[in-house]
């Protein structure tokens, strides 16, 4: 069974052309006069529209995540969005990817919005843990970087204990004292619903993700090809420890722009992923990694290039060519993107993919068209390219058979009120 | 006469083991008392003007931080209550009977602490371009949101002086002395987080009533972080800080003008 997830980072779709000359970062200190409410007002329901009609169209899961002072994500508060899903959707898993735990200051509350989620949407809830970027984190959240991983640890443990026990109990925690822990409500889900946590390829995440049977998620804009090596050493790392290889165990976040043809993919996408790519991780480089958030062990594995001088004002365009080539997307008609995602399904081991189909400034007659032919000619291939995973259902939503599912016409909404039985 | 230097790793009561660098004069009978030396968020350079001559006159003893020597005990020190106890702690082991505290930026604000936290146990304090108050008017720049390369020019009156800062043959030239830098930044810089960010402000202003030791605040004229205002701010939180500013210094005075930061911090010691 392979999960298709519809995410969207729901971007900010009027940067300016010039807004890679003109302003220093699209996230942390952005210029807050580039936002206008009232805009925000069509494009909020234009982003939410689409994730429904990805439900209508037969994605396994909806996909929301959280982001701060980021003009690549007006969506700080994933929940609320998933809380208007909840109501509106009925299939689809929510995969609210996630909440960075350790910002909840107390943690408890994620645990709670989690339930309601979960209750509201009938057992259709994946909850995401993320450690959260630096940006977000630290400089937008003001976290101390070098305790970051300390805090999101003991919020992780209260939320899972707040979901488990049955009776209060008292929490004596480094950041966060409770004398009374009892979460009201509960998860549908038991013993909690799947629990998914993106990372950028830290062997500790790996770990963490071994040690309680949760989904590793690779969440980079950088494609299927730049995320083979660091899937490699996270399959590497299941089979030192011992585990069983279910793909359930991980997900990826792929571009996928499907057309006609692949030439009509180019004329009717590029220009929108150019701007994702261009303006929206126009990242200012001082914001990308406060010092003490990432490990030791993990800045002597990564790449130093993007802090030297040389390579602040060099910074060469993207093209289609380059995001094409380089699997940053997986682009063309709807052979074209079966096969590449056949292959990266199976290359990279793959349990849930989500699938960003809408990108950067992409208007919504596009982005539907695109989602509609992913979801009617690539899609239903793929699904079962792990029959021997079928019955493995420890890492997805196993929704109420009976739940309630409100009617969406506001006529059931506004009915006018009858009188009880038993009134006089 | 050059002063005798040493190094040694001592081990804190709570059992938290910390290198101190120390220099005693040539002759010892002739040393004016103890100097704790309290190094700022980039450390200590492999050669300290500054220490050196002080050293000439007073037995000093500059411990390292814990991210700061290559014990990688980092995680000793997690808020400014730990870092002030472990200074006392410092000053314990090592034997030192009302030592001069003398501080330099975060390691000032941390000084300070001490001073309030136990204020007959010092001599004198000596607060060089010290962090610990925060005025909304002059907000302090962000050192952690710059790059490498940016950070000299924030620290230094001249960036030049940079270069004293890395150790012997380092090249941030090559990946292999950009990955060394960037891991020791990143020791460095995490652990200086613990006080200092998001705000480098712990509310030391509450316990500043309690400072009764006689203070000298000295700031470096061409710093850019800690600024005018905050000399005037010093100057107001404690009635009897005297305050000297050394032209030509950035927020890092011993890299800029040692002599005169030497001078200027001996001059009120001796008196």
């Amino acid at each position: 069974m392979v999960n298709f997830v519809f995410f969207n980072l729901m971007p900010w779709p009027y940067l300016p052309d010039d807004f890679r000359e003109k302003h220093r970062s699209v996230w942390v200190d952005i210029d807050s006069k580039l936002f206008d409410p009232v805009k925000a007002n069509a494009v909020y329901h234009t982003y939410m529209d689409q994730l429904e009609f990805a439900e209508e169209l037969g994605f396994d899961g909806i996909g929301v995540n959280e982001h701060h002072q980021n003009g690549y994500g007006i969506m700080p508060s994933p929940n609320i969005i998933a809380a208007g899903l909840a109501r509106r959707t009925s299939k689809a898993a929510l995969c609210v990817i996630g909440n960075s735990i350790a910002l909840y200051n107390p943690a408890i509350r994620v645990a709670e919005e989690f339930a309601m989620l979960d209750v509201i949407s009938g057992g259709r809830l994946v909850a995401g843990f993320p450690v959260g970027t630096s940006m977000d984190t630290n400089y937008a959240y003001g976290q101390i970087p070098a305790l970051t991983r300390d805090k999101y640890a003991e919020a992780h443990e209260l939320i899972m204990r707040a979901w488990a026990e049955d009776e209060p109990f008292a929490f004596d925690g480094k950041y966060q004292q409770l004398r009374y822990v009892n979460c009201w409500p509960k998860p549908i889900q038991k013993p909690h619903p799947p629990i998914y946590v993106p990372g950028g390829g830290s062997i500790e995440t790996w770990d963490f993700c071994l040690d309680h049977d949760y989904n590793y998620s690779y969440l980079s804009f950088q494609g299927h090809k730049a995320g083979k090596l660091l899937m490699d050493g996270y399959w590497n790392r299941v089979a030192e420890r011992g585990k069983d290889e279910s793909p359930g165990r991980a997900s990826f976040a792929q571009i996928f722009c499907v057309a006609d043809n692949d030439a009509e993919a180019e004329k009717l996408y590029a220009e929108h992923l150019l701007y994702f790519f261009n303006r929206c991780l126009h990242v200012y480089p001082g914001f990308a990694d406060a010092p003490g958030y990432r490990t030791i062990k993990t800045i002597k594995a990564g790449i130093l290039s993007q802090v030297r001088k040389e390579n602040q004002s060099t910074f060469t365009n993207l093209t289609w060519k380059d995001l094409v080539e380089g699997g940053f997307v997986i682009a063309g008609g709807p052979d074209t993107v079966r096969e590449q995602t056949e292959d990266m399904i199976k290359n990279l081991r793959l349990g849930s993919i989500f699938t960003l189909l809408h990108m950067g400034n992409m208007p919504d007659d596009k982005t539907r068209y695109s989602t509609q032919l992913f979801a009617e000619k690539v899609m239903p291939q793929l699904k079962n390219l792990w029959p021997d995973y079928a019955g493995d259902t420890r890492w997805w939503p196993t929704p109420l058979e009976d739940r309630v599912v409100p009617e969406l016409g506001l006529d059931h909404a506004r009915r006018v009120a009858t009188k009880p039985e038993g009134a006089n | 006469m050059a002063p005798t230097t040493g190094e040694t790793t001592i081990t804190t009561t709570r059992g938290i083991e910390v290198v101190v660098r120390q220099w005693t004069p040539a002759d010892p009978t002739a040393a004016e008392g103890d100097i704790l030396w309290f190094h700022s968020m980039a450390g200590l350079a492999h050669t300290e003007d500054v220490l050196d001559t002080l050293g000439g006159q007073f037995r000093v003893h500059a411990p390292l931080w814990p991210g700061y020597s290559d014990l990688e005990n980092e995680g000793a020190v997690e808020d400014m209550l730990d870092f002030a106890l472990l200074g006392w702690d410092i000053a314990d082991t090592l034997g030192l009977d009302h030592p001069h505290l003398v501080g330099h930026s975060m390691g000032a604000m941390v000084a300070a602490e001490m001073a309030c936290l136990a204020r007959r146990d010092l001599s004198r304090l000596v607060l060089v371009a010290p962090y610990g108050l925060w005025l909304d008017d002059h907000p302090i720049p962000d050192i952690f949101a710059v790059l490498p390369f940016e950070l000299a020019e924030l620290l230094l009156a001249d960036p030049a002086n940079a270069a004293k800062l890395l150790t012997p043959g380092q090249d941030m030239g090559t990946d292999e002395g950009l990955a060394q830098f960037m891991v020791q930044n990143a020791r460095r810089l995490g652990t200086a987080g613990k006080v200092l960010f998001p705000i480098p402000n712990r509310r030391l202003s509450k316990r500043l009533y309690r400072l009764s030791a006689p203070t000298r605040v000295i700031l470096g004229g061409a710093d850019a972080l800690i600024t005018a205002p905050y000399g005037d701010a010093w100057q107001a939180a404690v009635a009897q800080a005297e305050l000297v500013t050394i032209p030509g210094a950035g927020h890092l005075a011993n890299l800029d003008q040692p002599a005169a930061l030497a001078e200027a911090v001996a001059e009120f010691l001796a008196g």
